[in-house]
């Protein structure tokens, strides 16, 4: 649980500013973080804003679904896919993104970064 | 009663074929085999394959254990030295003994080596086994001029061969005065000598050899003209010599140049003995290839197994793909007049040669020889074969795809069900058909599996796929291509079910129709139906995030993440004071300016959270969405026309104001492009857009189906005079028909491409409304044109949507600060992509 005692739980926004299905762009400590409210299958992802590709800012803007059971986002750029959960590419290239803890309480979302 | 046995001689391609065949139809026979080779029976077809497979594991025929699960005794490295006839008995090298109901010699050929001086030296080499090749392939590193006594079928493999192995030259040493003397005339083999030329190959024809040169090693080639080829690998492969040695020496009867003598059922004058393969003599012919071969082993099974089939001769046709050339002769190539008229198409420019020889009476096909371009092969193999009349111009055939490949599916149809599609395994259309109607074989590899159809040489397997897809046809099925793993339809079905199950939204298609969570290719796939259906706002009812990356912002995403803005100008005709506006607007934002291609104006470089901003000032001044970002309309663009040109017939700009205004923001399964044009001269090039109208003296020429891009195609004419209402009618029923049937992201241009009947189909349908679905159309289309409304405008004035307009939710007023311009001509670029790109 080392990684858990680290984490630190940053106030992201409320759940109303959250896109159901589909992603936000939240900046925290100066970062970029795509924020994804997967509800459809209930589920939350935080991942790096940054696709690792062409280096842009624009992961939060991409379409979210599923490959087999693993959730995923697509690129708006090249239609690159990453794993929600792992972070790991899908789209056969060796690159993977961030991707951070979330929680909810009490309407807020929560994202939990290392330190 | 004592299980009889059956003792084979051999185990090649065909001795291995008994041994199924036997085991199939007697499971309970004792099988013995005896076979020379030191190993089990490989794929001898695919011999020049060795070369490039790592293994030899690959050319096998059988699995190691398939000798011991079927109960074969299979005795490697052993010949059978005697055979005592009348206690019907065999003696192996090795001392097994065994007693046989029924023997067969399946020993093969040999090569035929010339009775020349020399052939002893090192360096000289036969094209028979794969010890042959280990051979060649190891010798062949210290070698540089590499030669081929024989330019056969097999000679040709051999220098081929030769040729991937490295040779500096390579040269094909032929006593007749032609290539493949026995499946080839003169005049194509010239057409072959010049392709295999080009290839790195020198032929000489007509050349008898004197004496291979060399000490011990073979260093060069004397001939009888006196001249001489310096050589240091040789292979020869000037014929195979049956293997009838042991049959002789027991007394049975062989032919006078080999081979032992077989009936109709491959007896040998011992009716308990059977000869098949390149042994046995049939009506005085030695069967070089494996498909009679394979026959045969049927045959002598069959005979055994008291079912009484024949052996009738064999079709000796053959295509093969000679470094890179086809070559194919079927029926009887060489017959001529006064027994046949001969067709001959020559192109020495594209070394293109091919013969039809068809009877006097101009029906039927006798045979041919075609070299250079060998893709109506089958079926002219089939229309001799089964005697099908030839079409009222025999000629086209000669001239491949473009004129016969519509007629494909004929051909198909009038093949009679015994049609042998598979001559390897002797595999019938009415198999073929079986194997996919009531086994449910929907690709060709599963009909191989099914009836081994196409596991020989492959040749047949184009004719496969073609009765595959015909028997599905037939059925009813067709191929589908399902959109993904989330959707079970093709693009088509999913329009349907949409609209008669009236679903608006993508979570109610994905839940009704789909399965999972969606993807990138449904989701905008979908989106695009529901709009084409209901042309409803898209970014309304949650479908915004299931909207492709332009979609979902209405605007272009560009590089750096930033985007661009394109306001409708229909027709291209625009308002000094519109003009002004626009210009106001890039200044404002600090936005790129450029003039597109369909006559409007590009504003790039626009921030996620200017674009509401941007589109409130563009649409005070009465500007539209242009729709740049969706697979819908685009401009129509438009010559000056009548009003002002001096040679304009009509207003092409009122019309294709009209036009555009009538079709702006229609969604499709891609982008659609339009022009008019106000005379012949073409300034809007219509001919190259999705449809284009150019006036004529009477009223307007309706084109369809023309693109630019990476594929340019001219658009074809669907009508001509017809006035402006027709045209908008005829347009209509056009872009319905295209939305509800094309495949996805598909444009028009190959929409048409893949339509059967092309054109003349398309006009019947739109002009003569030969679906009956004209009316339909025509109020499909009216429903969306009265729907339409700007995207944008209904985007700025929803605060809802209006809001998803920022790039940090957390910080909405604050743009993103990684994006970066650079300058150039005095405006701003985007910066090029943050490097290093990590994938």
């Amino acid at each position: 649980m080392q990684t858990l005692i680290n984490t630190q739980w940053l106030e992201a926004c409320r759940v109303e500013d959250t896109i159901e299905n589909g992603g936000v762009c939240l900046k925290l400590n100066n970062e970029q973080i795509a924020l994804f409210h997967f509800s459809r299958r209930n589920e939350w992802y935080a991942t790096q804003n940054e696709c690792p590709h062409k280096r842009q800012m624009v992961l939060s803007r991409g379409m979210l679904g599923s490959l087999g059971e693993t959730p995923k986002v697509a690129c708006p750029f090249h239609k690159k896919t990453f794993a929600l959960d792992t972070g790991e590419c899908l789209s056969g290239d060796e690159c993977a993104i961030k991707t951070y803890p979330v929680k909810i309480e009490n309407g807020l979302v929560y994202i939990g970064i290392n330190e | 009663m004592k299980n009889k046995t059956a003792v084979i001689i051999g185990n090649g391609m065909v001795g291995n074929r008994f041994c199924e065949k036997i085991k199939l139809k007697l499971p309970d026979i004792n099988v013995i085999v005896f076979s020379e080779e030191p190993v089990r029976a490989y794929d001898r077809v695919h011999l020049t394959d060795y070369f490039k497979i790592p293994s030899m594991e690959d050319l096998f025929l059988t699995e190691n254990e398939w000798y011991t699960q079927n109960n074969i005794q299979l005795h490697l490295n052993d010949p059978v030295v005697a055979v005592d006839r009348s206690n019907k008995k065999v003696r192996s090298l090795t001392g097994i003994t065994c007693n046989y109901d029924y023997l067969i010699f399946a020993t093969g050929s040999a090569a035929f080596v010339p009775p020349i001086k020399g052939t002893e030296k090192e360096g000289v080499f036969l094209y028979r086994t794969i010890e042959d090749l280990d051979l060649i392939k190891t010798y062949a590193k210290r070698a540089k001029r590499g030669a081929v006594i024989g330019g056969g079928l097999l000679g040709l493999e051999a220098a081929k061969a030769l040729v991937d192995l490295g040779m500096e030259e390579t040269t094909v040493i032929e006593f007749a005065p032609r290539l493949m003397p026995r499946q080839i005339d003169d005049t194509a083999s010239t057409v072959l000598q010049h392709k295999l030329n080009e290839l790195g190959l020198t032929c000489l024809l007509q050349k008898s050899t004197n004496e291979l040169v060399g000490n011990e090693r073979l260093t060069g080639i004397s001939f009888q003209d006196g001249s001489y080829l310096d050589s240091d690998i040789l292979i020869i492969s000037a014929g195979i010599r049956p293997r009838d040695e042991l049959a002789k020496k027991i007394g049975l009867a062989t032919g006078d140049r080999g081979g032992i003598l077989v009936n109709a059922q491959m007896q040998t004058s011992d009716g308990s003995i059977y000869a098949i393969g390149e042994c046995a003599l049939f009506n005085d012919m030695i069967y070089g290839l494996v498909a009679p071969g394979y026959e045969m082993a049927e045959v002598a099974a069959s005979h055994i197994a008291e079912e009484g089939k024949m052996f009738k001769g064999f079709d000796m046709s053959t295509k093969l793909k000679l470094m890179g050339v086809d070559v194919a002769s079927f029926g009887d190539p060489f017959i001529s007049e006064p027994y046949a008229r001969t067709i001959v198409l020559e192109d020495r420019n594209k070394g293109i040669y091919k013969r039809l020889n068809i009877s006097t009476d101009g029906t039927r096909l006798l045979g041919g020889i075609l070299v250079g371009e060998a893709t109506a092969y089958n079926m002219l193999l089939q229309t001799v074969n089964n005697n099908l009349p030839l079409p009222e111009h025999p000629e086209q055939l000669l001239f491949g795809e473009q004129t016969t490949g519509k007629k494909t599916a004929t051909g198909l149809v009038a093949l009679p069900d015994e049609a042998l599609i598979c001559s390897c395994e002797g595999i019938t259309k009415a198999q073929i058909c079986d194997a996919v109607a009531t086994k449910n074989c929907e690709n060709a590899e599963s009909v191989k599996s099914c009836t081994r159809a196409g596991s020989g040489c492959g040749g047949c397997v184009p004719m496969v796929k073609d009765l595959i897809a015909h028997t599905m046809k037939l059925q009813g099925k067709y191929i589908r291509t399902t959109i993904c793993e989330h959707f079970d339809f093709s693009r088509q079905e999913l329009f349907d079910l949409i609209k008669i199950h009236g679903l608006r939204s993508y979570d109610q298609v994905l839940d009704q129709l789909g399965k999972g969570d969606g993807c990138e290719v449904c989701k905008p796939l979908v989106s695009s139906l529901l709009a084409s259906c209901w042309n409803e706002m898209i970014l309304r009812r949650g479908n915004d995030v299931a909207q492709d990356s332009n979609d979902r912002y209405l605007a272009n995403i560009q590089r750096g993440g930033t985007y661009s803005v394109v306001p409708r100008i229909p027709g291209g005709e625009i308002l000094p004071e519109k003009l002004i506006v626009i210009g106001e607007v890039a200044k404002k934002y600090g936005l790129y300016t450029k003039i597109t291609g369909g006559q409007r104006i590009d504003l790039f470089g626009a921030h996620l959270n200017d674009l509401p901003a941007i589109w409130e000032e563009l649409i005070a001044a009465g500007f539209e969405s242009g729709h740049a970002y969706g697979k819908a309309l685009r401009t129509v663009k438009s010559c000056v026309g009548s009003t002002w040109c001096r040679f304009g017939l009509h207003d092409s700009v009122s019309f294709a104001i009209r036009i555009e205004e009538r079709y702006r923001g229609l969604r499709a399964p891609h982008k659609i492009k339009s022009a008019v044009s106000g005379c012949i001269r073409e300034c809007a090039e219509a001919q190259s857009k999705d449809f284009g109208i150019i006036a004529t003296e009477k009223g307007w020429n309706l084109y369809v189906c023309g693109n630019g891009g990476s594929k340019p195609q001219h658009a074809l004419l669907l009508a001509s005079d017809i006035d402006e209402e027709t045209c908008i009618r005829y347009i209509d029923r056009f872009l319905m028909f295209y939305i509800h049937t094309a495949d996805p992201l598909t444009r028009t241009a190959t929409w048409l491409n893949k339509m059967d009947g092309g054109i003349d189909y398309l006009k019947n349908v739109i002009v003569n409304d030969s679906l009956g679905m004209a009316e339909n159309w025509e109020q499909e289309m009216q429903g969306l044109v009265d729907a339409y409304q700007c995207e944008w405008k209904v985007a700025v004035n929803d605060p809802d949507i209006r809001k998803r307009f920022v790039h940090f939710v957390n910080a909405p007023d604050e743009k993103d600060s990684n994006i970066r311009f650079d300058e150039l001509r005095g405006q701003k670029k985007a910066a090029d992509w943050n490097t290093p790109s990590l994938i």
